[in-house]
């Protein structure tokens, strides 16, 4: 039936819709390495780890390899320092077939060291891509002679790009940061504080939650990564509560701290009113002590959507009965997003991620509408296809997405790294109906073959 | 350590590692010229992420939608090879993309394992070639470690033609190999060789692929590009005209059709400013027997025009030129010859020719104090910039964060342009394309000192 529509043997389950009726049985794969030749629109495990550390600005971001990975995530995120930048650089050891036949640890160690030299880092993480292990290079042992000589952290990330999913690469940046987490001095935190983890400050956003959060009298001790600083990571293990949002990247580092630190954690999101909210109210709740922290929160949400509920009638009113397609990283922000979508009116008719699993397509099935359609691991044919069959009016991706929208003549909202304006928080979901609204209710729409318009 | 040194004083940078890379990898340019190809789907061998990252990037210049397929290694195939995954993926994008041609090219990573692909394209040929013809596959090798991207788009071109041209006997035939330019520039060399009336193949044509209209359905493989047919045809032209100062024939498309059918090959500098169209079109004239069309005669009487109109407003500026060698050989030629003064050309490629071949065109080049400078990063040409007091930059848009700290103005040329809209229409080539780039180059000067002027002159 499925081959029908054009979709590999090899990823069938890995698409599902959902449909009306008798209890459908639920077997979605997922968690599995991409299908060669698919086209896939995943990256790898140095992906993994570059998005999750790259925010930390006061540290150098070493890509230990040939030129291509640092050139292509060079000041590639909207991830924003309110200090140093150092994270805007990109550094590459830039290996050549010499290099290769020979080893490169040599050019790692000189690279190092000048570098440290020159900008004087507070850190230094070294990113491993594919050919390190094949070549032998003991970048561990280059790492700790570095660190030993200068003083200052120098870890490395074992992210070769075969060696796993995007997934891996988050694992692989946890496991540099627990090893940074720890060394610094706790003294001074207070009781009601926590880390915000999983948040990366593209377009300012970590501004926006810290701020909600101290307002509430919460101590922010360290956001990770954004706007990412060594020190705060270091004391990090001081706090009370991990508050994690983008669970796929970071769970596994709350976990590892509730286990090693006895630090709990809650998962949350801050994309919609609804989570938004909730996300608030939920680390509020875990201070019972304090109740003025519950009520400044409840403040908060009133005067937040007081603020921007008119407006949001506005985009309903124009938005109401429109369809959204949904292709995003992890699985987790596509249960916000349909939540917020809802709020503007708008039905969700195809739902997927690049590194979901079991359990988040389960909630995500059970949120879903009948008649849509669940995809794992997508790529552009399928995406075009289900946008196209299921006539969706909007399309929420990212760079490689989106001139699947535009030439298809549907709109496009970025909800990927590269973002300029803020989507998180009460002020971000307004930022996201508008430039929803802005994309779907364009009169260029006319022009396209799907609305009329010549071929 | 490199010591890297301008007027006499050492620099102070680190000099091991690349910092802010003015070049990007092999693989990538492969993927443009495999894009160039009608019913062409590029494929890279290696990890999942060289194929995202290099979508990603062109996508963000082209604004098109760029497929290029996998093969996925995982840690298996890097240990016992990736013939499995690779004709696996073969196969699939087979199914799913129904291509006439798999533009294949490698990776550090299946380089640096020793992948025999010939090999394993044979042995898949040898299992899958019963049931149904196959694809064309085009094989570039393309290893990141050495070159870059401008490497693996001549790879890729000549391994294009190496596969399909056929020694069949001459025809009144041009072929044309202009190497890595935007898609205007492309439909711009069409219109030239149309308007003189000769047959022609210009390979690769991306024009339409990754510069085209809306679509009713999704295409797997955009309409457009340089069709199989028309590449088999090239080695029975009568000559081949390549663009690019520093391509070596033993690299190039149209060195392995002279080598190979006996095609002369006609290599030129990129036709930017005056003096290197007219050799250009001097060229055509020469091939086709034809005197130049009216309307590029009148299109050159305009630019001579708008020169003299232009003259006072740069002559005397100081231009720093980055980018691919052969793109900042021609712009330094063309800033030459109205005025400007190119003060650093840098590249991050290093072929060891740039310097000889400005000579060439740029006899005086070290009295003038121009500096050449090869296999170097925006970190060294900041450093250089504090020096050299330019005036402008010139090259892709990866040098915005230099304009920004030194607030000085760039114009952006080439590729990549991520940050401005329209890069894929920009013209650089011929007449049109020079007057286009003047006229740019005018109107930024003009446009600072309107600025920086407390007056606040409505006439400039």
């Amino acid at each position: 039936m499925k081959e029908e529509i054009g979709i590999l043997e090899g990823r069938q389950h890995q698409v599902f819709e959902k449909k009306s009726g008798e209890e459908q049985q639920f077997d979605i794969a997922c968690d599995k390495t991409s299908l060669s030749g698919s086209v896939s629109q995943r990256a790898c495990v140095f992906c993994g780890s570059r998005v999750v550390l790259y925010p930390v600005a006061d540290a150098i971001h070493i890509v230990h390899g040939p030129i291509g990975c640092a050139a292509y995530t060079w000041d590639i995120r909207g991830a924003v320092s309110s200090g140093p930048e150092l994270h805007r650089l990109s550094f590459s050891t830039d290996l050549q077939e010499m290099d290769v036949i020979y080893g490169g640890e040599k050019k790692l160690y000189r690279s190092l060291i000048e570098l440290i030299d020159q900008y004087k880092p507070n850190a230094a993480f070294i990113y491993s891509t594919c050919i390190i292990g094949l070549i032998g290079d003991d970048i561990d042992a280059v790492c700790r002679k570095v660190a030993q000589e200068k003083g200052i952290p120098v870890m490395p990330v074992h992210s070769e790009g075969f060696k796993g999913t995007k997934k891996d690469g988050y694992k692989a940046a946890c496991s540099a940061l627990m090893k940074l987490i720890g060394t610094g001095s706790t003294e001074g935190i207070s009781k009601c504080s926590i880390n915000i983890l999983g948040e990366f400050n593209l377009a300012g956003e970590a501004w926006i939650i810290r701020e909600y959060y101290e307002k509430m009298g919460i101590e922010v001790v360290a956001t990770m990564t954004g706007d990412g600083r060594i020190d705060a990571i270091r004391r990090s293990h001081g706090v009370s509560l991990n508050v994690v949002q983008c669970s796929g990247s970071m769970t596994s580092l709350a976990k590892e701290m509730e286990e090693k630190y006895g630090i709990p954690y809650i998962r949350v999101s801050y994309f919609g009113f609804e989570d938004m909210s909730k996300s608030l109210y939920d680390v509020a709740a875990l201070f019972p002590e304090r109740p003025e922290i519950m009520e400044k929160a409840r403040e908060i949400v009133r005067d937040e959507i007081r603020k921007y509920y008119p407006e949001m009638q506005k985009f309903k009113g124009a938005l109401s009965g429109k369809k959204a397609a949904i292709y995003v990283g992890g699985a987790f922000k596509t249960f916000s997003l349909i939540k917020a979508l809802r709020t503007i009116g708008m039905s969700v008719v195809l739902a997927g991620s690049q590194t979901g699993n079991k359990d988040d397509y389960l909630r995500l099935k059970e949120m879903c509408d009948e008649g849509t359609v669940i995809v794992d691991d997508s790529n552009p044919v399928e995406l075009s296809k289900f946008v196209l069959e299921k006539e969706a009016d909007l399309l929420i991706g990212g760079v490689k997405e989106r001139p699947i929208a535009f030439k298809l003549g549907v709109g496009f909202c970025d909800h990927n790294h590269e973002r300029k304006i803020p989507l998180a928080g009460f002020v971000g979901m307004y930022n996201f109906a508008k430039e929803v609204y802005e994309s779907v209710m364009s009169p260029v729409w006319q022009f396209a073959p799907r609305k009329g318009g010549l071929a | 350590m490199k010591t890297a040194t301008i007027n006499g004083k050492a620099a102070s940078t680190a000099k091991t590692a690349t910092q802010n890379a003015c070049k990007l990898c092999n693989p990538l340019g492969a993927c443009l010229a495999f894009r160039g190809i009608e019913k062409c789907v590029p494929f890279l061998h290696g990890s999942q992420g060289c194929a995202t990252y290099i979508r990603r990037y062109l996508i963000s210049h082209y604004k098109e939608p760029i497929d290029i397929a996998s093969s996925n290694f995982n840690e298996e195939t890097a240990v016992f090879g990736g013939s499995h995954n690779l004709q696996l993926g073969l196969k699939n994008v087979t199914r799913q993309y129904k291509p006439e041609v798999i533009g294949i090219a490698t990776t550090c990573l299946s380089e640096t394992i020793g992948d025999d692909v010939p090999m394993i394209l044979k042995e898949y040929k040898a299992v899958m070639g019963n049931d149904a013809p196959l694809p064309v596959m085009i094989f570039a090798s393309t290893p990141s470690y050495s070159g870059t991207h401008i490497d693996g788009f001549h790879a890729a071109v000549r391994s294009a033609v190496a596969t399909l041209a056929e020694g069949t006997p001459k025809k009144n035939l041009v072929n044309i190999f202009p190497g890595m330019i935007s898609p205007a520039d492309i439909r711009y060399l069409k219109e030239i060789l149309n308007a003189f009336g000769v047959p022609f193949v210009l390979l690769p044509d991306y024009s339409q692929t990754l510069d085209g209209g809306p679509w009713a359905e999704y295409h797997r493989i955009p309409p457009g590009g340089t069709p199989t047919h028309a590449i088999a045809n090239t080695g029975g032209a009568s000559a081949s005209i390549e663009f690019g100062s520093t391509l070596e024939a033993r690299k190039s498309a149209a060195g392995y059709l002279e080598e190979k059918f006996g095609v002369p090959r006609r290599s030129l500098p990129l036709p930017i400013g005056i003096k290197a169209s007219d050799r250009f079109f001097a060229e055509l004239e020469r091939l086709t027997e034809k005197p130049m069309p009216e309307i590029h005669e009148d299109e050159r009487r305009r630019l001579v025009d708008a020169y003299a109109d232009g003259h006072k407003y740069v002559f005397g500026k100081r231009a720093i030129l980055y980018g691919e060698e052969d793109l900042v050989i021609s712009m330094a030629a063309f800033l030459h010859e109205i005025g400007v003064l190119p003060v650093l050309c840098a590249s991050g490629g290093k072929s060891g020719l740039m310097k000889k071949r400005l000579l060439e065109l740029i006899p005086d080049l070290e009295e003038r104090g121009i500096n050449v400078r090869e296999n170097v990063d925006f970190v060294d040409i900041e450093h250089e910039a504090d020096e050299l007091r330019p005036d402008l930059l010139i090259g892709n848009s990866k040098g915005f964060t230099m304009s920004k700290k030194h607030e000085l103005p760039l114009i952006r040329i080439g590729f990549p342009i991520h940050d401005r809209f329209g890069g894929q229409r920009l013209h650089h080539l011929g007449y049109r394309g020079t007057q286009e780039l003047f006229d740019r180059i005018v109107n930024t000067l003009i446009e600072g000192r309107q600025n920086s002027s407390s007056i606040g002159y409505t006439y400039m």
